[in-house]
């Protein structure tokens, strides 16, 4: 009879029968008990509510560097001039829906007369601007859906200055890797130079065509169609280009840092 | 393989779960804290993005092996309708026998074939779900983000209810799982050895 070799795995010669009848009935043994023992205690453990495993250090050392080699991926994965899709003004949804890290009567509104955006690192007018000088800015209107990382999403209406443009006119150095957001909340955020040039990267200073309300980041905040909600730092007060990683608000805490979608 | 996907479809499960718990789709569902996998937010999204490499990378081997190999065409192929329906008369019967464990019977065909689509389907919404503008025009063919939530969530379910039937029937039928741990009789050799032993 031909032979035929199926798999790498298979045993080239057949199992032998008298081994297989003696073993049958310890093995069936350990199915009924043993699986039924172990399925118990893997369910009592999973049971043990504060004893998880992703707190252990090793374990979430681990689990990080998954995620640190996932913020690679997503970065090849990138398409830098590939659109997000648009949508008509009819679906915007007003007002935006809220998110921080706190509920919305926590929010300290910024006085927009006295507020101003500081610069520093890898630029070259590092003068500060104020709120004035940023909304007499040429304007981008992106109509895009904001996708937070918790699973829900809306489309919102956003327009203000590109970044690209603004990085540009400060004399930013465009090769440079990340620009780093510090906002008036003491909330912290940055993005991969690639995400800051993408031409749908604003800084957001309108919402539906009015001056965004101070919740939603009146006056100024980072809107991006390539990255999930919580990147897009709101109440920005100081900009820095860097090639410096520096962990950001969520990120310390075990979120992802690239977050691109 | 398969347990190597066990262990991954473990982890996907019960992190998506974690995952799901923070926007609810349905107001009724809401995972316990007890069948979930990771404690808050974050831990559940880690596992979950570092189980898809053991699910995807493991799955591509096992479709790379199974067609070049040709044991997705031996085992999963041909499937006759009158088959199914015999087959599903003899289970309702609990008529259901296993004397060849190296032949699946037809409604096993079915269901295996059926779970490998859910496994890929369930790993394209994944991919637009992960990333709905870098992967813009396959997250189109499904619809909006919510549409591809919600068959991300579907596949769950189905593989949730295959896992509940796949394993109450192999408890049922131990030689299944002898013959898993053992690499199982050789088709065409044990065929041979029988005819030996009975001379």
């Amino acid at each position: 009879m031909a032979k035929r070799i199926s798999s790498l795995f298979r045993p080239q010669r057949p199992v032998d029968q008298g081994t297989l009848a003696e073993g049958r009935r310890l093995v069936e043994d350990i199915n009924r008990r043993g699986i039924l023992r172990g399925a118990v205690s893997l369910g009592a453990l999973a049971m043990l509510t504060g004893c998880d495993v992703s707190e252990n250090d090793s374990v979430q050392q681990a689990l990080r560097a998954v995620s640190s080699w996932n913020d690679r991926v997503q970065a090849a994965l990138f398409r830098p001039d590939h659109l997000a899709p648009t949508f008509a003004p009819s679906q915007v949804v007003k007002p935006p829906r809220f998110n921080a890290y706190y509920p919305i009567e926590d929010v300290k509104p910024v006085d927009g007369a006295t507020w101003t955006l500081e610069l520093s690192g890898r630029i070259a007018d590092k003068r500060p601007w104020t709120a004035q000088r940023i909304y007499a800015l040429p304007e981008q209107e992106l109509i895009i859906r904001h996708i937070c990382v918790e699973g829900w999403d809306y489309i919102g209406q956003w327009s203000g200055p590109n970044l690209r443009g603004f990085l540009e006119r400060i004399g930013a150095d465009l090769t440079a890797k990340y620009v780093y957001f510090i906002c008036a909340d003491d909330y912290t955020e940055s993005i991969d130079m690639a995400c800051a040039l993408h031409p749908q990267t604003i800084l957001a200073t309108k919402y539906a065509g009015a001056t965004i309300a101070d919740p939603f980041g009146y006056p100024l905040r980072l809107r991006t169609s390539t990255k999930l909600g919580y990147k897009n730092a709101k109440w920005i007060k100081a900009i820095e280009v860097s090639n410096t990683f520096t962990e950001t608000f969520w990120s310390k805490q075990g979120f992802n840092w690239f977050a691109g979608i | 393989m398969h347990w190597i996907n066990a262990v991954a479809i473990f982890i996907m499960i019960g992190s998506g779960w974690k995952i799901y718990n923070d926007d609810v789709i349905f107001g009724f569902l809401h995972f316990p804290d007890g069948v979930v996998i990771g404690k808050w937010a974050q831990y559940g999204l880690q596992w979950h993005f570092f189980g898809m490499w053991i699910f995807v990378l493991n799955g591509l081997a096992y479709f790379a092996y199974g067609i070049a190999g040709g044991r997705f065409r031996r085992k999963l192929f041909p499937i006759s309708p009158r088959e199914v329906f015999a087959t599903v008369g003899d289970a309702v019967r609990f008529r259901l026998r296993h004397d060849d464990l190296t032949h699946y019977n037809a409604v096993q065909k079915v269901l295996y074939l059926g779970v490998m689509a859910v496994g890929v389907l369930i790993v394209l919404t994944g991919l637009c779900l992960w990333k709905p503008v870098q992967f813009s025009e396959l997250a189109d063919l499904f619809g909006s983000f919510q549409t591809v939530r919600l068959i991300h969530f579907l596949c769950m379910s189905a593989i949730v209810a295959f896992i509940a039937v796949h394993v109450t029937l192999a408890v049922l039928v131990p030689q299944s799982l002898v013959a898993m741990l053992t690499g199982g009789p050789a088709v065409d050799d044990a065929a041979t050895s029988n005819k030996l032993a009975s001379r």
